[in-house]
């Protein structure tokens, strides 16, 4: 995975609520068995229509909004399926950055195990960014380390979780570190084969 | 002792590392496992030469793009990569698979139990979401995504915050043709698709008590759809009786001393949660959605809602871009509307009892003119078990079509869709736009309800038949 640190994009934002991960991702989709390659697919059936097409009114197939890679939405972004297909095709589409109000909890996890950094901030702060990115190309500076959002009118902090900003920070590999808890495991392991 | 719920005894007993300012390090009891969600995480443990740390605590089937047609012949090369992609990460890894053929193949929710895998007190996860599904039995069940299948394959651990608990108390008892899925859609219709976020749900009180195993699993299996990580509910006598004799469930001695452990998980009287919340069984109608997540949904006597009626402008406009996909009017009665579609399977309602309901409002009563009605029972084991009851007759009489097991138009990842702008009266769990093939419009009812539905060619209350009586 590669570490996060400081990143600056481009600003989309999607003002709808709930937005699950069959939109995300439609599952005529995930018949693949690779990781790679799910970005063409991203948001298809609001991208795309019966032909192929691009429908012209949907946000990301407007020119202004072409190389974004910070996503605004909100809340329960990322609701339903648990398919890590939904990440795989942010990122692959070119997306670093969610930012919502709530995130479903799967979801959530998911964007953190691939690196892409899932921001949540108040509603009202959500909406000022939705409002700012909807008038014009909006670019937004993103401190992880720092914990900061920055604009040239925009500035907010975010919280996240210590573990989980180290491990994107890091970019580590989580397996690799429980393994290191080999011994736990297995005395546990023990410990269950006498009680059953 | 402090008294405990459930949700923290079964946590506390499977903690392998517990450190401030990190997740809890938790031992993974069953994994299971199928084709859509695996396939890169196997390939993972191939890249880092890595292995199944526990095969004997994983267990794999194929169903979600299975066909389930009567030959099983999958047409679609890129599905058919796939299944043979876990047939042969199976083979390699040493897991047992419940393969296409095999008499246990059915959908991952459904085979857990029916084959004993599913038990009291374990924490059970698989990559999707409903998982959840299992928490009937009083285990903690979650999905994962397939970074977390990789983990969970190569240490039978994963990394969790310790959830928060939620208690939802359903008093007093359900009317006469209501069942588990009714008072699941009422609960997320009156509470929302994220009142559970961050939490596990413990479901209680008399009207769960009164529920089956088989109904129990309906309830939990929809917990995801409020936003919870999980759902569970105590064991009681209910859920031992169900166990015994099952394919992995102890034997014998074992079972009784088991049954002990199991019955002393339940919660302890005067337990505590971070919320509670108590609803009455008896207010609960036939629910019927109207929307596009499984929150918009109301009783079958009632009509669709005004969008103007709702208190926010974010739910005014998403009820006003539902109602427009769904091709309904404000104010039209829910029984006027018709449908082009039934489906009655899924991990929700595709088993036996299901199949019974479905059936007694078919008997002897034939499809309506120009639906397309489907029965596809949720595993091998129920579709025989249902031949032998004589249900599938009674079905393929009415004109029901009757399938091979599968996830099929749940999700219409294989050849079951419905066609764009159709309708469809689905006993699944999700309405999402699309789910069931793009540009269709799903309404989530009862087993009952749907076989209503297809008989009579629009939503009609099933307390109105004569077999409610
Ligand atoms: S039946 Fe539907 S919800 Fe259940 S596991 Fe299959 S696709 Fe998922």
């Amino acid at each position: 995975m590669n570490p996060f640190q400081t990143f600056k994009g481009l600003v989309c934002p999607i003002d709808r609520t709930n937005v699950d991960t069959d939109q995300i991702i439609p599952k005529q989709f995930l018949k693949r068995v690779e990781r790679k390659g799910f970005g063409a697919c991203l948001f298809y059936n609001w991208r795309f229509d019966e032909n192929g097409n691009k429908k012209p009114d949907f946000i990301l197939n407007q020119p202004k909004y072409t190389g974004s890679s910070i996503l605004v939405a909100r809340d329960n972004f990322g609701c339903g399926s648990s398919r890590e297909h939904a990440p795989w095709a942010l990122q692959d589409f070119g997306f670093r950055v969610v930012i919502a109000p709530s995130f479903a909890d799967i979801f959530y996890n998911n964007c953190q195990k691939n690196g892409i950094l899932a921001i949540r901030l108040d509603a009202d702060r959500v909406d000022d960014l939705i409002r700012l990115a909807s008038q014009d190309r909006f670019m937004l500076k993103v401190d992880l380390n720092q914990q900061k959002l920055t604009a040239d009118d925009f500035n907010e902090t975010f919280d996240i979780d210590p573990y989980q900003k180290e491990m994107l920070l890091k970019g580590l590999d989580e397996i690799a570190i429980t393994m290191t808890y080999e011994h736990e495991i297995a005395d546990y392991e023990k410990r269950q084969a006498v009680i059953q | 002792m402090k008294s405990r719920n459930i949700i923290e005894k079964i946590w506390d007993q499977h903690l392998i590392h517990k450190e401030s300012g990190k997740p809890d390090l938790l031992y993974i009891d069953l994994h299971l496992v199928h084709e859509v969600t695996s396939p890169q995480a196997f390939e993972g443990l191939r890249m880092n030469h890595r292995t199944v740390r526990q095969p004997d605590r994983t267990f794999a089937t194929v169903d979600h793009n299975v066909p389930t047609s009567e030959n099983r012949e999958t047409k679609d090369s890129i599905s058919k990569i796939q299944i043979e992609t876990l047939q042969n990460n199976c083979r390699e890894f040493g897991v047992e698979l419940a393969d296409i053929y095999s008499p246990h193949q059915g959908i991952v929710h459904v085979i857990g139990p029916e084959l004993g895998l599913t038990q009291p007190g374990k924490t059970i996860v698989c990559g999707d979401s409903h998982t959840s599904t299992h928490g009937a039995f009083g285990a903690i069940a979650f999905g994962i995504g397939t970074s977390e299948v990789e983990h969970v394959l190569a240490t039978q651990t994963l990394w969790q915050k310790p959830p928060k608990t939620m208690q939802i108390k359903v008093n007093g008892k359900l009317g006469i043709g209501v069942g588990a899925k009714d008072l699941i859609l009422a609960i997320i219709a009156k509470y929302g698709i994220s009142v559970g976020t961050g939490h596990i749900i413990e479901y209680t009180g008399e009207a769960i008590r009164n529920l089956s195993m088989e109904e129990r699993m309906t309830v939990c299996n929809m917990s995801i759809e409020a936003g919870a990580r999980a759902g569970l509910i105590s064991p009681d006598q209910t859920t031992v009786a169900y166990l015994r004799g099952h394919r992995f469930a102890p034997k014998d001695a074992a079972f009784d001393q088991a049954a002990g452990r199991w019955l002393a998980l339940a919660s302890d009287e005067g337990a505590s949660y971070d919320r509670t919340i108590e609803i009455d069984a008896s207010e609960i109608r036939p629910q019927v959605t109207w929307g596009t997540n499984p929150s918009m949904g109301t009783s079958v006597d009632a009509t669709v809602p005004d969008p103007e009626s709702f208190d926010s402008e974010e739910k005014k406009q998403a009820a006003r871009k539902a109602i427009a996909y769904m091709g309904l009017k404000p104010g039209m009665p829910i029984h006027d509307i018709s449908v082009d579609v039934v489906f009655i399977g899924s991990c929700t309602n595709s088993r036996i009892s299901d199949l019974r309901q479905a059936a007694q409002v078919a008997r002897g009563k034939h499809v309506h003119e120009g639906v397309r009605a489907l029965i596809v029972p949720g595993s091998y084991t129920i579709k025989k078990q249902a031949e032998s009851e004589g249900l599938d007759k009674i079905f393929k009489d009415a004109g029901f079509e009757w399938r091979e097991a599968g996830c099929s138009m749940c999700l219409a990842m294989n050849d079951d869709v419905v066609p764009s702008g159709k309708r469809c009266a689905s006993t699944s769990n999700r309405n999402f736009e699309g789910r069931q093939g793009t540009g269709s419009r799903t309404h989530l009812v009862s087993p009952a309800m749907a076989a209503a539905a297809a008989i009579h060619g629009h939503f009609a209350d099933v307390r109105e038949l004569d077999v409610a009586r």
